[in-house]
């Protein structure tokens, strides 16, 4: 195995692009290293990104935020003015694993890993969220939603490295919230979640909305109909059941140790109605 | 030996405080060893290659690629392990649980182990062994297990117990039954009955060390064992026995132990390394991953379990019946035995009757966890006499303390009981501010009750009394939950000294006479009455040495708070000697002070606790938040306070863990799809609240001190109050354990649909 610590972008999508065998790239490592004690990989290169210059900033730009590749979610809590602009997704990226292990683990690691349990990635997708792959033809910026392609498996192309997440700037009224289902209070992976992102009107009726549903499918779902349904509600109660009827209709769930399909369909239904709620709160609705 | 172990009411100086526990420094500082800690010149690693099926015959296996692999230096089969156990069928199940001999019977039985000089080739080597299977048809429920079509575990086995001799084998290996009077005609005189059927899932003890060792077989035939064991005394005996070596050979070092539970009272490794070493001629360290602790070690049983309990109008017990089914593992045991003979042990009843049934299943071989087999029949028992007490409109607390057993009541499981603590329990919790406390929406309140019998058995101990005064004190018993501190304050209590003067250790197998292992809650049990003995006996020499220091007969010395005293008028003149003054002339009086002391810790008194349980239930998602809890023991004495209650809450925090997320689960495939802590759902801190303890103290008669052991039967009620509590906020019967928010959730959505 070969370990290696490039100190440009250029330099570790070289490095990908001609790895003969099974290659890796190193930020947090909160995944790779659990799965490489487990036995289930055995990269014969490793490559540490943590060194690339910028890739562990979070930057405020014009446009919104810039979260580095190897910035860990721990220091997502850290940053004020993104707590206050993107409350959802920064809850999301510190609900994941425990306090030891936010201060590892990354948000574009937990989108790479392609879980369809990962908790920060239907925080990012309903908060329409981008990310910037750097690659051997040079870089381009793809829709976060679009690189899990199912459970493990990314859109990535071989010697791609997804170099920074980008999250636009908030308008006035505008809230997300994440929330996740585990029977225990923490140090655990999502059974069912739903993250949910709302801006209003000056009236405080919805008018953008996306709704997305996490451990329901092999991959993270964007539920558009479930959006739809929020535009020009004030959440009433009729909105939000229909809301559920709508997530709990789009979830393709599996029975497995962590839950059945019937618990997830519902479960689904009752944290987006929840998610939304407390977005809307946050949007300034009333 | 004129030891009288009787109770004798005196007053303590020691015994009853809470000072800090000897071992917790090195334990908070991370300097305490515990099994992966010990380290020798050369060792090597060992691994172990296991079954990824659960159900196969093992048609061949070739280690020759294995063993070219550069850095290998031993590979072993169970052709490296013959049979040695002499038609001993329980030795012959643990030496072939721990190297699987024609089948394997579980995902994760053991069928073959790697020495290498280092982990990255000792895991290469197992990928190079090649093991020819034949899968058969498997079995993992008990209740399919039981069935006449299940595929056979074991072709030689019929079921026991049963008034003839069966003519076909089963998967059911022994019917056993209790109880006294008539149940047909207590049913016949009951004025509301309560039937119903429980099942609850395999657990694990969970404990945070995995099984560790390290082994190290001499040419001369003598061998060194370190290694995490609640009983290294017992690891002697069967190491010795299934590798031919003899036991006073073979010494074994117990290291600190990151819990037990019961999972370190069986030998998994620990013969595998020896193996390993006495083939390589090297010592082998073998440490379990967490995936082969939950694949391969601990589980307790999953059970089946049907309950019938009936009452008059006011509110006597007039018949209880269960049936229970426990599963084994592949292998026999007596888990259902035990279940059957605790199910009604709270209560004083003229009929009753319970059958118990062991069923094989292809799991791992089923270890004792708390309590053994007794929270499951309490869960399903006093879930009944919840119901029943709602049905007859009596108050649950109420219906109980009229049912409980008392002094003089003949036990379900035959014995009649001395002075006992289940009524005591009971109105303690009636008047607890907790029963009055308010709940709100979506919470319910539950309690129930548990027993156990606690346990004595075979205890080897020694006091050494330094130069200096200060005490030395051996014991055989593993420390699992602080005994090295209760122990302490025995023999200062005994001796009349001050605790910062006694040191206790845990010595190994070749420095003390035979000691049985921690279980059952023995250790401060038997080995303070040890401790209590060894104290007495030095202290006959304490007295002799003062008689011989002031020139006067022993018969005037008496021992009085750590002193000797010259008794009589005419002594007037002389000052008490010290234990320190005695000890320090001590060279010159006729050698060194000690006491010895070795007894069979009879009479260890039952033990009753009532459990108190809020619970908060989301009916949208069947999450459950334990709001409130409250154990209420009978210690007969708490030595060490503080421990004592550690082990309320260390039981209550299992069983709270059983009852709501914990359980194996198995793939259609029959393997065990959760061999971790990430899905194998133990309670962190943040899911418990603060478990408050009250404890009782009614003397046990037959212990000097009055002590019952206390480590168990906290573990017993929290399956029953959790899901009384769970039934009370939603107003459904849970029958199924753990109360996983799926199940909840299910639940409520069949009532909801009526």
């Amino acid at each position: 195995m070969r370990y290696i610590r490039p100190l440009s972008i250029e330099d570790a999508v070289g490095e990908l692009a001609k790895a003969v065998g099974p290659a890796a790239i190193l930020a947090g490592g909160s995944d790779l290293l659990v799965r490489m004690k487990g036995g289930f990989i055995e990269p014969e290169l490793i490559v540490d990104i943590k060194r690339i210059g910028g890739l562990s900033d979070v930057t405020e730009t014009a446009d919104g935020f810039r979260i580095g590749a190897a910035v860990p979610c721990a220091v997502l809590g850290e940053n004020k003015a993104l707590k206050q602009a993107w409350p959802g997704v920064v809850e999301a990226a510190n609900l994941i694993g425990s306090k030891q292990v936010q201060g590892r683990c990354t948000i574009t690691g937990n989108l790479c890993n392609a879980s369809p349990a990962a908790d920060s990635v239907p925080a990012l997708v309903a908060a329409a969220a981008k990310a910037v792959v750097a690659g051997p033809s040079g870089k381009r910026t793809i829709a976060v939603e679009t690189v899990p392609t199912g459970p493990g498996r990314t859109s990535l192309a071989k010697g791609e490295i997804i170099e920074a997440i980008l999250l636009d700037k908030r308008p006035e009224h505008a809230g997300d919230a994440y929330l996740r289902f585990i029977p225990r209070t923490e140090m655990d992976i999502a059974v069912v979640s739903a993250g949910v992102n709302l801006t209003l009107d000056d009236k405080g009726a919805i008018k953008t909305a996306r709704v997305a549903l996490g451990a329901a499918a092999p991959t993270v779902l964007l539920v558009e109909e479930a959006g739809q349904v929020l535009v020009g509600s004030k959440l009433d109660e009729a909105t939000l059941e229909r809301l559920a009827k709508i997530c709990s209709g789009a979830c393709r769930p599996i029975d497995d140790k962590r839950g059945t399909i019937e618990f997830r369909r519902k479960v689904a239904g009752v944290l987006a109605q929840r998610a939304a709620a407390i977005a809307y709160k946050r949007a300034g609705g009333k | 030996m004129n030891f009288d172990p009787r109770f004798s009411g005196r007053q303590f100086a020691s015994v009853g405080t809470r000072p800090i526990r000897p071992d917790g420094v090195d334990k908070v500082t991370g300097r305490a060893r515990y099994g992966a800690d010990f380290n020798m010149a050369g060792q090597l690693v060992g691994r172990v290659l296991r079954s990824p099926h659960a159900h196969a015959v093992i048609k061949k296996i070739d280690t020759s690629k294995a063993e070219k692999l550069a850095g290998v230096k031993a590979v072993i089969t169970a052709k490296d392990l013959p049979d040695l156990t002499d038609g001993d069928a329980a030795m012959y199940d643990i030496l072939d649980n721990c190297m699987a001999r024609k089948k394997a019977l579980y995902d994760g039985h053991a069928v073959a182990a790697v020495a290498a000089i280092d982990a990255r080739i000792a895991r290469e080597a197992l990928k190079l062994i090649e093991v020819e299977y034949e899968v058969l048809p498997h079995v993992t429920d008990v209740d399919e297990a039981a069935h006449h079509h299940a595929p056979l575990i074991n072709d030689q086995i019929f079921t026991e117990g049963l008034e003839e001799k069966p003519a076909k084998p089963s998967n059911v290996t022994k019917r056993t039954q209790f109880g006294h009077g008539d149940v047909h005609a207590g049913f016949a005189k009951a004025d509301f009955i309560v039937e119903r059927s429980f099942k609850t899932e395999q657990t694990h003890q969970g404990y945070i060390e995995p099984h560790a060792c390290v082994a190290s077989v001499n040419p001369d035939g003598t061998a060194d064992l370190w290694v995490c064991t609640q009983g290294h005394f017992v690891y002697r005996q069967h190491c010795a026995q299934l590798l031919g070596l003899e036991a006073s050979k073979l010494r074994v070092t117990s290291s600190e132990i990151g819990g037990g539970f019961g999972g370190k009272t069986h030998v998994w490794a620990e013969p595998v390394a020896l193996a390993l070493s006495r083939k390589a001629g090297r010592p082998v360290k073998l440490v379990m991953t967490r995936d082969e602790v939950f694949r391969a070690s601990g589980p307790t049983s999953a059970t089946s379990i049907d309950v019938k309990i009936g009452a008059s109008k006011d509110g006597t017990i007039t018949a209880a019946e269960a049936t229970l089914r426990y599963s084994c593992g592949p292998y026999a045991g007596s888990w259902a035995e035990i279940g059957a003979m605790t199910a009604f042990a709270c209560y004083k009843l003229e009929n009753v009757k319970t059958v118990g049934y062991e069923v094989l299943v292809n799991r791992p071989k089923t270890a004792a966890y708390r309590a053994p087999s007794a929270p499951m029949a309490a869960f399903a028992v006093e879930s009944a006499v919840d119901e029943l007490a709602h049905e007859l409109g009596m108050d649950a607390v109420d219906f109980r303390i009229k049912n409980a057993a008392q002094e003089g009541t003949r036990a379900s499981y035959g014995p009649v009981y001395g002075p006992i603590g289940i009524g005591p329990t009971l109105e303690a919790v009636k008047h607890h501010p907790h029963m009055k406390a308010p709940l709100k929406a979506n919470q319910g309140r539950g309690m129930a009750c548990g027993f156990w019998f606690n346990f004595g058995g075979q205890t080897c101990t020694d006091l050494n009394i330094g130069m200096d005064g200060s005490v030395s004190l051996a014991v055989g018993t593993v420390d699992v939950g602080g005994s090295r501190a209760s122990l302490s304050l025995v023999a200062a209590e005994e001796l009349g000294i001050d605790y910062s003067h006694v040191k206790a250790i845990v010595a190994d197998t070749s420095s003390l006479g035979y000691n049985d292992m921690t279980d059952g809650s023995r250790g401060t049990f038997s080995s303070s009455m040890a401790t209590i003995s060894a104290a007495r006996n030095a202290i006959k020499i304490l007295k002799d040495r003062a008689a011989q220091m002031w020139d006067i007969p022993v018969d005037d010395v008496v021992w009085e708070k750590g002193h000797a005293i010259a008794k009589g008028e005419k002594y007037g003149n002389l000052s008490p000697l010290s234990l320190k003054d005695i000890a320090a002339k001590s060279g010159t009086t006729g050698g060194p002070i000690a006491g010895h002391s070795e007894l069979v810790a009879d009479g260890a008194g039952v033990s009753f606790a009532t459990h108190i349980c809020d619970i908060e239930v989301d009916p949208e998602t069947g999450a459950t938040r334990v709001i409130r809890y409250t154990v209420v023991q009978d210690a007969g004495k708490a030595v060490h306070p503080t421990y004592v209650e550690g082990q309320y809450q260390g039981g209550a925090a299992q069983g709270i863990g059983w009852a709501l997320n914990e359980e194996y689960i198995y793939g259609k495939d029959g393997r065990l799809q959760n061999a971790g802590f990430l899905d194998y759902r133990i309670p962190v801190c943040s899911d418990l609240p603060m478990i408050d303890t009250q404890i009782l103290e009614i003397p046990n008669p037959n212990h000097p001190y009055g002590v019952r052991g206390v480590g168990e039967t906290s573990i017993v009620p929290p399956l029953a109050a959790i899901a009384n509590a769970v039934s009370n906020a939603v107003g459904v019967r849970m029958t199924h354990i753990p109360m996983s928010p799926p199940r909840i959730l299910a639940a409520l959505d069949a009532e909801r649909e009526g």
